[in-house]
């Protein structure tokens, strides 16, 4: 079976933020009605606590890091679940349970399988 | 065995056999290059020793050993164990599993995971068998561009596992608008010239009907297949009347109306009726289409054709889906009704079309009538530089031949 990731895609909020706690508690319902596909995955902290790294003229190079996300969306990267689906009919199906899907989006790819 | 012949079984044959052989393997490049493979072999045989008493058996065990070839290649390539696939059925795939295969390969080409234009270019090219140049060509694009445009598609659903079948009863509507705009598109592939020296490939437009008539058989209550059908049968219905002894292309003007099909007609009013009475509301824009195509269909001559309701039911049709050509096709109607002078200020009005052909020479024709030769002819070589089939550009040429005759 194939596994898909699940991005999601909303505001850019800081779910520890007890103002979150309705939400979180959608995406622990979600986790729950999920439960069978998904194989791992998290929220993550807001874009203001990322850092982006790169390493200048190639490998060994100098690196340079810069405070925030690799790109500034109005939508940000703000969690991923790591779903094992029959196909992408399924995938797609599980990804419009998940609350960021009406609050932002869910990008769905495929993981290459080693 | 003359390779006419040879060429039309292909034709016919290709796409059911790719079908069926997408399912058993699972996947689309590989089907595709074990059915061309086959194809290949059918073309240096056939000629020769005659085409099959079953031509379609003869393709798909063809392809079948070719594919198990192909699947044991990237097994030993993979360092893995080819996985274990019955390819070699004894028993001939029946009727009702090739035509739930071609379904599935449908619903597949068309799937909401694909952009719009990638599903068209995918069903024209994996389910009408047409040449990526003709569907570059059918579609407007580069031939370079449309064939990254098929790789990509076949790429994403090999990797994100698009799944090989028909949607679920509750799913079907939805995924029908796609299905319906790919049919009609290869339809219009194949009645409108748009790839080549053949005016009606009729193999495309058979096949187009076909489709309707197995979406038709499978959503019986659906307006948008309903529609879809009526369309296709009354355009079709003229197939006879609508190429001169030459070959060349005949207006609607010119036609014949005795040589137009009148059973095809009947039966395509009658499910005009049908769709309309299903989408009271919100009428589906095929059997709008179809409306005004029985409008056509049902005039005794050209000159008692009813051009107040054809004009009004693109006034509809422009509620539910505005494009340029359709408004272009009103605007001829409008010219019909109203006179050159107003039809021309209307069709001047639109924007956007100044790359199709049919502008230009709808303009020509109003000019001309308006005694506007010079201007007329400008507009007709206009049309004839843009992309035109050897007919139609034949047909062009006379019209401006005429001019200063």
């Amino acid at each position: 079976m194939p596994t898909y990731i699940a991005l999601t895609y909303t505001a850019d909020v800081d779910w520890t933020n007890p103002e979150h706690a309705d939400e979180m508690a959608e995406y622990r319902e979600f986790g729950q009605a999920a439960q069978a596909v998904i194989r791992g995955g998290s929220a993550l902290y807001p874009t203001t606590t990322a850092t982006t790294v790169r390493v200048s003229g190639g490998k060994g190079g100098d690196v340079l890091t810069s405070d925030g996300p690799y790109a500034e969306t109005k939508e940000a990267l703000t969690g991923f679940y790591l779903l094992e689906c029959a196909d992408l009919d399924e995938a797609v199906a599980v990804a419009a349970t998940m609350p960021a899907a009406w609050n932002g989006a869910v990008e769905i790819r495929p993981v290459i399988s080693t | 065995m003359p390779v006419d012949a040879v060429a039309r079984v292909l034709r016919e044959e290709r796409t059911r056999i790719l079908a069926t052989l997408i399912r058993v393997v699972g996947s689309i490049d590989l089907a595709e290059d074990a059915v061309g493979d086959a194809v290949v072999r059918a073309l240096e045989s056939w000629p020769r020793d005659g085409i099959p008493a079953t031509p379609r058996a003869w393709l798909l065990v063809v392809a079948k050993r070719r594919a198990i070839d192909l699947l044991r290649r990237e097994a030993l390539r993979a360092g893995k164990e080819a996985e274990a696939v019955s390819l070699l059925d004894p028993d001939p795939e029946p009727p009702e599993v090739v035509r739930d295969d071609l379904l599935r390969l449908v619903f597949t080409c068309c799937h909401p995971a694909l952009s719009v234009d990638a599903q068209v270019a995918l069903a024209l090219r994996t389910l009408a068998g047409l040449s990526t140049a003709e569907v570059a060509r059918g579609l407007l694009v580069p031939e370079a561009t449309m064939a990254k445009r098929l790789t990509r598609a076949r790429q994403k659903i090999a990797r994100a596992e698009i799944p090989y079948r028909v949607p679920a009863a509750e799913e079907l509507p939805d995924r029908l608008t796609g299905v319906a705009a790919t049919v009609y598109l290869i339809f219009n592939e194949g009645y409108a010239a748009g790839a080549g020296d053949d005016l009606v490939r009729t193999g495309l437009t058979d096949e187009a009907l076909r489709l309707a008539r197995l979406l038709a058989e499978l959503m019986p209550d659906e307006p948008t297949v309903l529609g879809l059908l009526a369309l296709l049968m009354l355009q079709d219905s003229r197939r006879a009347a609508r190429v001169d002894a030459y070959g060349g292309p005949l207006l609607l003007a010119e036609q014949d109306r005795s040589r137009w099909d009148r059973a095809a007609i009947v039966a395509g009013v009658e499910l005009v009726g049908r769709a309309l009475r299903r989408s009271p509301d919100r009428p589906d824009r095929y059997a709008v289409q179809a409306a005004i195509a029985a409008c056509h269909a049902l005039a005794p001559t050209y000159n008692r054709t009813p051009w107040d309701a054809v004009v009004s039911w693109y006034d509809v049709l422009l509620t539910v889906h505005d494009t340029p050509v359709v408004r272009l096709n009103r605007a001829v109607a409008v010219a019909e009704r109203d006179g050159p002078a107003v039809g021309l200020a209307v069709v001047d009005a639109i924007e956007g079309l100044a790359g199709y052909p049919w502008w230009h020479a709808s303009r020509a024709e109003l000019l001309h009538r308006l005694g506007r030769g010079g201007e007329a002819a400008s507009a007709y070589r206009a049309a004839l530089a843009l992309d035109v089939s050897v007919p139609q550009a034949a047909h062009l040429r006379r019209r401006l031949a005429a001019l200063s005759a």
